[in-house]
C-alpha cells in the first residue's frame, strides 16, 4: 500500500479541505473586522480633516456644532481622568496583586480573588451611576464643600479607576507568580526578610509585567466612556478646564454626547466627521498603549 | 546549685543561640507592609459592598410600591410613577441572541483555526496578533464602525424607516465587540486539551477534522461555553457603542402588532443604555428606578456568570 493510499478516498479528501477553507476564511474574516474599523475611522476622519479649518482645533471648547472642535480640552480632560483613575487603580491594584501572589496561602487566595473578578465584571454603567449619586455626594462633598460641582471629573476619574484595579491586578499578578520560587528561596537563604525578598527581589524581577498592566490599565482608563458620560457632565464640560472638580469632556464622552446630543448626527456642519476623527486618535493611542504592555508582556515571559 | 563544666557551658551557649534565631522578633515593617497591602484589597472589598448596598438599598421604594413584574413589564415612560423596563429588557435580549449567532460560531471557528490547524503558520501569528488588538479596541470605537457601517451606509436595509438606528444595527456592532474575547476563551479552552487526546485519534486513522469533532471538542466543549457565556456577560453591560448606533434614551412606542422584522428593523433601547439615561434624569423619583433598573441588572449578571462558573467547576473536576 502506498502513502497515497492511506490518505482515504476523494469524498473524504474534498471533506476535509471543505472543513480546512471554512476554519481558515473564519479566521481570515476576523481581520475584516479589523480592516472595516480602521476604513471607517480613516475615511470620516480624512473628510473631517480636509474641510475643517485646521485653526479650529485651537479653540476655548470642544462645540462641535458651532464649529469649534478644541481637541485640547479633550486631551487633556482625558488625561485628567485617566490620571485621576492611575492615582486610584496603580497602588490598590498593585497591592492587591503583591498580597495575593507572595503573602495571600491557597485559601485565603482562593476567597479573596473572586472580589476582584466580581468588580471586574460590574458594567461600566453601574459605576456611573456609583460616582455620580455616591463618590461625589457623600464622598467628595464632605471633603470640598460647595466647590464640587454635582458633574466633576474627580468622582469620574475615581469610578474610572476602580474598574480599572482588577485589570491591573490580575496582569501584574501573573508576573509576579512567574517569578521563579527559587528566587525567593535564594533571597531567604541570604537573611532576607519576607519585605526585602519581595520589594528588592520579586518585584524587580517582575517589573516589566507590572509596568505592562498600568499600561494596560492605563489603555483601558483612556478608553473608557460611561462613567465619564454619566458622572463628569456629558453635555456640560465643554468649556477647556483644568479644575477637576468641575464638569469635563473625555474624548470618549465627547463622542457619547455628540451622538445622543440630536438625533441629526448627519448634519451640515462637520459635527458627525469629527466623531471619526476622535475615534481615530483614541484607537492610535490605545492600540500604542496596547503594543508596548505586549512587548514588556512577552519579555517577562521569555526571560523565565 | 549549679555547677559549671565545659559541658553545661556549652549547652547554655547553644541554648542561647538557639533562643536568639526562634525567639519571637517585633517585625514592625514586614506587618505594616503586610497590611497595608491587605488594606489594598480590602478596599476593593469594600467598595464592592459599598456599591451593592447602595444600589439595593436605593431600589427598595421601587420593590415595595411597584413590584419586579410590573417594573419589568411596564413600558419605558417619562413618568416615574409608570415607568418600566420593558422595550429595553426585550432589546437587551435580541441583542444578545445577535452576539450569541454572529460572534460565537465565527469567533469559535476561528479558534479551532488557530489551535487546531495552523498554529505556528504566519496567516496565523497575523490573525494572532490582531484578535489581541482588536480586545484592547475601546468599546466606543466599536460603535464608530456600527454607525458608518451599518447605520450609514447600510441604513437603508439595517432600518429604513428609522435611518438604520435599528436594533439589527445594535447587533450588528455588538456581535464584532464581543468576538475577540470568545475567540481568546475558546482558544484557551482547546489549547487545555490534552495532545494524547490528538495523537490518539490521528493513530487509529481519524482525518483532522474527524479528530476535532468527535475528540477534541467534545473535551473543549465546557470551557468554550464558559467562556461564550461570560463574553456575552460583558457584551451585555456595553452602552457606549449602542449610544453611537442610536440606542434610545428616552421613550418610545414600539408600532402595535407589529412583525418581528419589523421590531428587528425598528427603534431599540437596551439596559445599559437606559441606565445612562435615568441617571442623568433630574427628577429625585428616577433615582430609585435607576437604583432598581441596576438591581435588575446585575442580578441577570450574576445569572450568566453563575452559569459559567458552575460549568467550570465541574469541568475541572472531570478532567
Amino acid at each position: 500500500m502506498s502513502l497515497r493510499g492511506l490518505e482515504g478516498d476523494r469524498r473524504r479528501q474534498r471533506r476535509e479541505i471543505g472543513w480546512r477553507l471554512l476554519f481558515t476564511s473564519a479566521a481570515g474574516g476576523t481581520i475584516l473586522v479589523s480592516a472595516a474599523i480602521v476604513v471607517s475611522l480613516a475615511g470620516e476622519a480624512w473628510t473631517f480633516l480636509a474641510n475643517v479649518d485646521l485653526s479650529a482645533l485651537w479653540d476655548i471648547g470642544w462645540f462641535p456644532r458651532r464649529g469649534m472642535y478644541d481637541i485640547k480640552t479633550l486631551v487633556v480632560g482625558t488625561l485628567l481622568v485617566a490620571g485621576i483613575a492611575m492615582i486610584i487603580a496603580a497602588p490598590l491594584g498593585l497591592g492587591a496583586a503583591v498580597y495575593l501572589s507572595e503573602y495571600a496561602d491557597r485559601r485565603l487566595r482562593k476567597t479573596l480573588k473572586p472580589i476582584l473578578e466580581i468588580l471586574a465584571g460590574i458594567p461600566s454603567v453601574v459605576l456611573g451611576y456609583f460616582a455620580l449619586t455616591f463618590i461625589t455626594p457623600d464622598l467628595l462633598k464632605p471633603i470640598f464643600g460647595n466647590e464640587v460641582a454635582a458633574f466633576n471629573m474627580l468622582a469620574a476619574g475615581i469610578g474610572v479607576g476602580i474598574l480599572t484595579i482588577p485589570l491591573v491586578a490580575s496582569i501584574s499578578e501573573d508576573a509576579l507568580r512567574a517569578v521563579p520560587t527559587s528566587l525567593r528561596e535564594a533571597s531567604f537563604g541570604l537573611g532576607a526578610s519576607k519585605l526585602t525578598t519581595t520589594v528588592r527581589v520579586v518585584i524587580p524581577a517582575a517589573v516589566s509585567g507590572i509596568v505592562a498592566s498600568l499600561i494596560v490599565g492605563l489603555s483601558r482608563a483612556i478608553g473608557e466612556t460611561m462613567v465619564v458620560a454619566i458622572a463628569a457632565g456629558a453635555t456640560g464640560g465643554s468649556l477647556f478646564s483644568w479644575n477637576v472638580l468641575q464638569p469635563g469632556q473625555t474624548m470618549t464622552a465627547a463622542m457619547a454626547a455628540l451622538a445622543i446630543g440630536s438625533d441629526r448626527v448627519r448634519g451640515d456642519d462637520y459635527a458627525f466627521q469629527s466623531l471619526f476623527f476622535l475615534g481615530l486618535l483614541l484607537f492610535v493611542a490605545t492600540l500604542t498603549l496596547n503594543v508596548i504592555s505586549e512587548r514588556l508582556v512577552r519579555r517577562f515571559r521569555q526571560r523565565y | 546549685m549549679v555547677t559549671r563544666s565545659p559541658a553545661s557551658d556549652a549547652r547554655l551557649g547553644a541554648e542561647a543561640v538557639r533562643r536568639a534565631l526562634t525567639a519571637k522578633r517585633a517585625d514592625t515593617r514586614g506587618l505594616v507592609f503586610r497590611l497595608a497591602l491587605l488594606t489594598c484589597l480590602l478596599v476593593s472589598l469594600l467598595v464592592l459592598v459599598v456599591l451593592l448596598a447602595d444600589t439595593v438599598l436605593g431600589s427598595l421604594s421601587v420593590w415595595r410600591t411597584r413590584g419586579l413584574a410590573d417594573f419589568v413589564r411596564s413600558p419605558l415612560s417619562a413618568d416615574p410613577a409608570v415607568a418600566g423596563i420593558w422595550q429595553a429588557f426585550y432589546g437587551s435580549a435580541i441583542l444578545m441572541a445577535f452576539v450569541v449567532a454572529l460572534a460565537v460560531p465565527l469567533g469559535v471557528a476561528t479558534a479551532i483555526y488557530l489551535e487546531e490547524y495552523a498554529s505556528d503558520s504566519r496567516l496565523a501569528q497575523v490573525i494572532n496578533a490582531n484578535i489581541r488588538n482588536l480586545a484592547g479596541v475601546p468599546s466606543i470605537v466599536y460603535g464608530l464602525l456600527g454607525l458608518a457601517l451599518f447605520v450609514k451606509a447600510l441604513g437603508s436595509v439595517t432600518g429604513p424607516e428609522v435611518f438604520g438606528r435599528s436594533l439589527i444595527s445594535g447587533g450588528l456592532t455588538l456581535a464584532p465587540l464581543a468576538l475577540p474575547v470568545i475567540v481568546i476563551a475558546a482558544a484557551e479552552a482547546l489549547r487545555a486539551v490534552p495532545d494524547s487526546i490528538r495523537e490518539a485519534a490521528v493513530g487509529v486513522g481519524a482525518t483532522p477534522w474527524q479528530t476535532i469533532r468527535h475528540h477534541v471538542l467534545p473535551v473543549a466543549a465546557p470551557g468554550i461555553l464558559t467562556g461564550i457565556i461570560l463574553s456575552v456577560g460583558r457584551a451585555f453591560g456595553e452602552a457606549a457603542p449602542l449610544l453611537l448606533v442610536g440606542g434610545i434614551t428616552t421613550f418610545f412606542q414600539q408600532a402595535a402588532g407589529s412583525g418581528f422584522l419589523e421590531v428587528l428593523q425598528g427603534r431599540f433601547s437596551a439596559l445599559p443604555v437606559l441606565v445612562f439615561s435615568w441617571s442623568r434624569l433630574p427628577q429625585e423619583e428616577f433615582r430609585a428606578l435607576t437604583a432598581a433598573l441596576i438591581v435588575v441588572m446585575l442580578v441577570l449578571l450574576l445569572a450568566i456568570n453563575g452559569t459559567a462558573i458552575y460549568l467550570r467547576q465541574r469541568y475541572e473536576k472531570e478532567l
